[in-house]
C-alpha cells in the first residue's frame, strides 16, 4: 500500500505513467493498423485489375 | 563508401531492412521498458525534496528528448529528401512526424501532471513550456500541410521546406533554460560537466530513454513501410510482395 501510495503523489505519478503507456501501446496499434489496411487496400486494388483482365 | 547509402535508397531494399530488424527492436524495447519502469519506480530512491513525485521523470524525459529527436529526424531526412530527391527519405519523414506528436503531446501532459504538485499550477507559459508547445504544433502542421496536398512531390517539397525550418526551435527548446528565465529546472543529463543527477536515480531514466529510442524506430520502420507501399503501389516489388509474400530478389 506504502508503494501504491507513492509518498502522497500517488494520482500524479500513476497518471502520468498511465497516459504515457496507453498512447504508446495506441501509437504503435494505430500504425500497426494503417499498415495492415494499406496491405489489404492495395491487394484488393491488385486482386481487382487481375480480375478485370480474365 | 557511399554503397550502403546508395542501397538504402532502394524501396525493396529499405522495405525488406526494415521488416527484418522491426521485432526485435519492439522486444528490445518492451524489455527495457519493464526493466526501466521498475527500476524508476521500485528501486530508485525518492529525492528528498520531491519526494516520490519525481518519478514522473522517468516518463516525461523520455518522452521530451524523443520528441526532439523524431523532429531533428524529420528535418534530416527532409533536407536528404530534397538534395538527393530520394523517396524513402521523404517517407522517413512522414513516418516520424505522427510519432514525434504524440512524444511530444506526452512530454506537454507529463510536465503538466509534474507541475500541478511541484510548482502549484498546470500550464505556465514558461520559455521551455512554450517552446514545447511550438514544437508540437509544428508536427500537426507538417502533419496537416501534407494532407492538404494532393500531388504526393509537392507535398514532399512544401513539408520539408516547413520541416527544415521548424529545425530551429530544437536548440530553443534545449537552451530556454538557460538563455531565458524559467521556472522549468536546468538540464540534468545533456551538460558540459557531469549529469545533476544520481547514480541510483540515472541509471533507470537511461534504460527508458533507450527503450523509447527503440520503441521509436520499431514504430517509424512499420511506418516507413506504409508509406512505401502507398506510393511504390504500380511497381512490380509490391505486387509480388502482396500476392507471394516475398520481395523478389532482383527488386532495386
Amino acid at each position: 500500500m506504502e508503494f501504491l501510495a507513492m509518498g502522497g503523489y500517488a494520482r500524479y505519478v500513476w497518471s502520468a505513467f498511465g497516459i504515457s503507456f496507453a498512447v504508446l501501446i495506441a501509437m504503435l496499434w494505430l500504425t500497426r493498423r494503417h499498415f495492415n489496411l494499406t496491405k489489404q487496400t492495395l491487394l484488393r486494388r491488385i486482386r481487382g485489375k487481375e480480375g478485370a483482365q480474365i | 563508401m557511399w554503397d550502403w547509402f546508395y542501397k538504402l535508397a532502394s524501396p525493396p531494399h529499405f522495405y525488406r531492412i526494415a521488416a527484418n530488424l522491426e521485432p526485435w527492436l519492439l522486444w528490445a524495447a518492451v524489455i527495457l521498458l519493464l526493466a526501466g519502469t521498475y527500476g524508476g519506480l521500485v528501486l530508485a530512491p525518492p529525492d528528498y525534496l520531491q519526494g516520490d513525485g519525481f518519478r514522473i521523470i522517468y516518463v516525461h524525459v523520455p518522452s521530451a528528448f524523443l520528441s526532439m529527436f523524431a523532429y531533428v529526424t524529420m528535418a534530416v531526412a527532409s533536407a536528404i529528401g530534397l538534395i538527393w530527391r530520394m523517396k524513402v527519405a521523404y517517407c522517413v519523414a512522414a513516418a516520424s512526424a505522427p510519432i514525434g506528436a504524440a512524444f511530444a503531446f506526452l512530454a506537454l501532459v507529463t510536465g503538466a501532471i509534474w507541475g500541478q504538485p511541484m510548482w502549484g499550477t498546470w500550464w505556465e507559459w514558461d520559455p521551455r513550456l512554450t517552446s514545447e508547445l511550438i514544437l508540437l504544433f509544428l508536427f500537426l502542421g507538417y502533419i496537416f500541410l501534407r494532407q492538404a496536398l494532393r500531388d504526393t512531390r509537392q507535398a514532399d517539397r512544401s513539408s520539408s521546406i516547413l520541416a527544415i525550418v521548424g529545425v530551429i526551435n530544437v536548440p530553443i527548446i534545449h537552451y530556454s533554460v538557460e538563455w531565458w528565465t524559467s521556472i522549468h529546472q536546468g538540464p540534468s543529463l545533456i551538460k558540459m560537466d557531469t549529469p545533476s543527477i544520481t547514480g541510483d536515480m540515472l541509471w533507470p531514466l537511461l534504460i527508458m530513454i533507450v527503450a523509447y529510442q527503440l520503441l521509436f524506430f520499431a514504430i517509424l520502420l512499420t511506418g516507413i513501410r506504409s508509406e512505401l507501399l502507398q506510393r511504390e503501389k504500380s511497381s512490380r516489388w509490391v505486387n509480388d510482395l502482396l500476392t507471394t509474400g516475398v520481395i523478389g530478389e532482383g527488386a532495386h
